[in-house]
This record gives C-alpha cells, structure tokens and sequence, in this order.
C-alpha cells in the first residue's frame, strides 16, 4: 500500500511542556484515518506539524519518501499538497467565495484564471456551494463557511486532507450538512486524517482510528477494534466518558 | 460684523481664496496619500517575522531607526517639525527646499508617523487564522501579506486615513511659519491689508469646513464602495 504520510519519532515541545512524545504513525494513500482523544492531548498539535503550521523539535515527516524536516527550503510547496481545514473556517475575510477558492490555485500552482475559476467551481458543487459564489465570508453561516473552506482546500487537488475538528465550532443543527460532505469525500476515495470528536462519525466513515492521550498515541486500529474492544486502561476510560 | 464687508472680502479677494484652498487640499491630499505610503511600509517591515539570522540583525537597526522617527514626529510640534525640516535641511545638507515642497514634506513625515502605528495596530489586530489559512494553501509570508492581510489592513485603517485626512486639511495652517501659502496665511495677508479680521477669518473658516465636510463625506463613499454589495446574489442553479 503507498504510504502518502509517514511519521516517525515525532515530538514537539512549548517551552518546557512536552506537548507530543515520540509520535510514530502513517496515512495511507485513500485511507480515512480519524484521531481522536482527550482535549489538550496534542492532536491539534500533531495535524499541524503534519503541515508545519508548527516546526516539530525532532523526528521525521515522509512524505513521498523524501523527509521533508531535512529539506525545509520549499515548505510552501509541500503545503499545497496537503489541504487544511480549521476549526474556525478561516476563511479569507477580503475575499468572496469563489476568489477564496481560486487565490491559492492562481497564486501558488500559477494555475490560469479560467482553469482555477473551472476547479473552484467543481469543488464549489461537491460541498453544494455553487450558489455562493458572489457572498462573502460575513454573510455565510457557519456550516456554508466550512463548507467553502473544504471546497478552498480541494481547490488545490491536495493529496491529503487535514481537518481539524471541523465542525466544533458549529450550531449543532449545521453539523449535519458539514459532515455529510465530509462523508461524501471519504466515499469518493479522498485521503483523510480528521481530528473529531464526533464518535459516531469517525466509527462510521474510518478506516482507522488513532486515539491519542497526552503526547502519545495509545492504540490505533479498525473502528472495532479501537472503539468497540479498546486494548488500553486509557482508551477505556476515554471512552467511557465521551459515551456517557 | 458686517455682511457687506463680507461680501466685499470675497468679491475683491475670491481668486486669493480659491488659490490658497488649492494649496491647502494639495498639501493635505499628498501629505495624506505619501503618509499612508510611509505607514504601510513600516508597518510591513516591523511584522516580517523574526528570525536568528543576520537579515534579522539588519532588521533590527532599521526598526530601531524607524522608532526614532516615529517617536520624533509624534512627539514636537508640526510647527517645529516646519522649521527643522525647511531650515535645518539648507542648513545641514545644503538643500534648498521650495517651500511648498517642504510643506508636503512635513505633512507626509508626520502623517507617515501616524499612520505607522495605526498600521502596525491594523496588522496585529487581523486574526491568526487568516495568516494560517494563507500559510496552508502554500501561499508565502509576502504572499500573505499582499493578497490576505493588508487589503484587510487598508479597509480597517481607511477611517482613521480619513481622520488624518481631516487634520492635514486643518493643520496646513502651521505651515504658515515658514510662508507656505495656505489658506490661513492668505487669510492673514487679506486681513492684514483691510483690518477686517473677524470677517476674514470667518470666511477662511466656511473654507475649511466645506473641504473637511467634503473629505469627510468622500472617504465614507470609499469605505461603502469597498465593502461590496450589502447582499449578494443567489446564483441560479440548475
Ligand atoms: N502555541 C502554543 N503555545 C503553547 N502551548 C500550546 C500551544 N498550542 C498548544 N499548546 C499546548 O499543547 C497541548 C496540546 O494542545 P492541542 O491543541 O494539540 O490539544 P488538542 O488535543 O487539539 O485539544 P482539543 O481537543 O482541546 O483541541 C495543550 O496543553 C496546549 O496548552
Ligand atoms: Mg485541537
């Protein structure tokens, strides 16, 4: 199987806090992989090594077979095959709709306006957008933002998609349309690594789950295996509480 | 007070006025868009993100050059600031400066100054999440800069532009001490010749509300212009 992303013997610290601990695992090319875990267990920090928005103090990223810690000179190239979705949308508040999902493909893949307008515009209708071109970012709601966000980071053809806790900062009744087409994704073959919190959704759409608790992944395997017959004191208790 | 004499200010006077209001918005319009220029520049030099490296030294010393410059014409007097750039020019460097030309100067040194922090604060104030979501998409620092934080920057900043705007229209007048021909100095040349000061200077006054008014009123018409449409249109989907 292609291995998209490797990692080995990750760690980071701020300061004195060591936030993650020798953190070793991998993404597999079309696979969904959901990582989950306690709040302040770093798995924010991990999405964000993974796209250096946070330079690790030590280990490795493979991606492609090339450590890219060593060869830090074209971060700006490896990020566009990684596409980030945030917690808070981020999107960007100058811009309408489609100009949020064309400025990357124009300005970074110097793709032309016709093709990046033609890429926008697909993806736009993946996550059901398509009417919106002209809105800007203050006259959305929350679920229509992250939705354009994720259709901001297709945009860029990545060939992995990052979302961390995408729809932790939505009106309960907008999380169903957001994870809807995160689901539609993960059908479509799309290489995924989700932090959630959302149980249920992760059981349904992974193919492996990593539970991580403080600084360490504690157990990863099939949905099964980890939410149904976790291995680990910790992982039980984890799950315990966000069950009961 | 006297309407007629009033009347008569104008209608023997009139061209004196209008010339000396050219000089004033002239002043005002340039000092304001070459400040903002200045501000802009040394807001993007002070938040390049700092790194150990020696461009990062260099960094240092023009940053610590472009806090003195700051804290200099925000601390003195336009006025003394008027005297020290029109003589203290000739006198260090032997440059002689027209004398409108040293108005415009100073004008754009002190608004510069202004617009600096305001700037500075404008970067500062856009969140983080605008410069990650950049950062991710692969875009760099100067990417970033350009296309993400400061078309934010310029829409937040374009009232407090404004305000600067207003005060340089009001504040040419200290450019009288070293004869640039404004419109509070031609008030006080006319004044000077027929001793009607009050009906003078109240005229002068009518002049500058109506260029402050019109200012005022042109910068909100570029704000709104700026924002876009309030509602934007559905498209039709088939
Ligand atoms: N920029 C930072 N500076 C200092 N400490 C940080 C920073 N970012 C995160 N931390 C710390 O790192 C630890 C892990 O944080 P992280 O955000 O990765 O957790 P998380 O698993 O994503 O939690 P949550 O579920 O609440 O999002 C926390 O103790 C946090 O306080
Ligand atoms: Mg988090």
């Amino acid at each position: 199987m292609d291995t998209v992303i490797d990692i080995k013997h990750l760690s980071k610290s701020f300061g004195n806090n060591e936030v993650l601990k020798d953190v070793n695992f991998h993404v597999n090319k079309g696979e969904v992989v959901c990582l989950i875990g306690s709040s302040g267990s770093g798995k924010s920090t991990l999405l964000r090594c993974v796209n250096l928005l946070e330079t690790p103090n030590g280990g490795e990223i493979i991606y492609k077979g090339k450590d890219i810690l060593q060869e830090m000179k074209n971060i700006e190239a490896y990020r566009t095959h990684l596409g980030m979705v945030f917690q808070q949308f981020n999107l960007f508040n100058n811009l309408n709709v489609l100009e949020n999902c064309i400025l990357g493909q124009i300005k970074v893949l110097k793709r032309s306006k016709e093709e990046a307008i033609k890429t926008a515009t697909t993806y736009l209708q993946t996550v059901g957008m398509e009417a919106y071109v002209n809105a800007r970012p203050n006259q959305l709601s929350g679920g229509q933002k992250q939705r354009v966000a994720i259709a901001r980071a297709l945009s860029m053809n990545p060939d992995v998609m990052l979302f961390d806790e995408p729809t932790s900062a939505l009106d309960p009744e907008m999380v169903g349309e957001v994870l809807k087409v995160m689901r539609q994704l993960a059908d479509e073959g799309n290489t995924m690594l989700i932090v959630t919190h959302e149980m249920q959704f992760a059981r349904e759409v992974s193919d492996r789950i990593v539970f991580m608790d403080k600084g360490v992944i504690v157990e990863q395997g099939t949905p099964e295996q980890v939410l149904t017959a976790p291995q680990h004191e910790r992982t039980k208790v984890f799950l315990q509480r966000t069950t009961s | 007070m006297s309407l007629e004499w009033m009347f008569s200010i104008v209608e023997n006077n009139w061209h004196l006025f209008l010339r000396a209001m050219g000089i004033t918005l002239l002043i005002a319009i340039v000092g304001t868009i070459v400040g903002a220029v200045i501000g802009f520049i040394i807001g993007i030099i002070d938040t390049i993100p700092k790194k150990q490296t020696v461009k990062n030294y260099i960094l240092r010393v023009i940053n610590f050059i472009l806090t003195c410059y700051v804290e200099f014409f925000r601390g003195t007097p336009m006025m003394v600031q008027a005297m020290i750039v029109y003589f203290g020019l000739d006198l260090a460097f032997g440059i002689d400066l027209n004398i409108l030309t040293a108005g415009i100067l100073v004008v754009s040194l002190n608004t510069g100054a202004y617009m600096a922090e305001i700037v500075r604060g404008g970067i500062i104030a856009i969140e983080k999440g605008q410069y990650e979501a950049a950062q991710a998409v692969g875009m760099t620092h100067f990417q970033t800069m350009v296309y993400v934080v400061l078309p934010q920057v310029w829409r937040n900043s374009l009232p407090a532009t404004g305000n600067q705007l207003v005060m340089n229209i009001k504040d040419t007048a200290v450019l009288s001490v070293i004869g640039v021909n404004e419109l509070f100095f031609q008030a006080k040349s006319i004044s000077g010749a027929n001793f009607r000061y009050f009906e003078t200077f109240f005229i002068a006054s009518i002049l500058y509300l109506i260029m402050t008014f019109t200012a005022t009123r042109l910068l909100r018409y570029m704000a709104k212009r700026l924002d876009g449409p309030q509602a934007y249109d559905k498209k039709e989907v088939l």
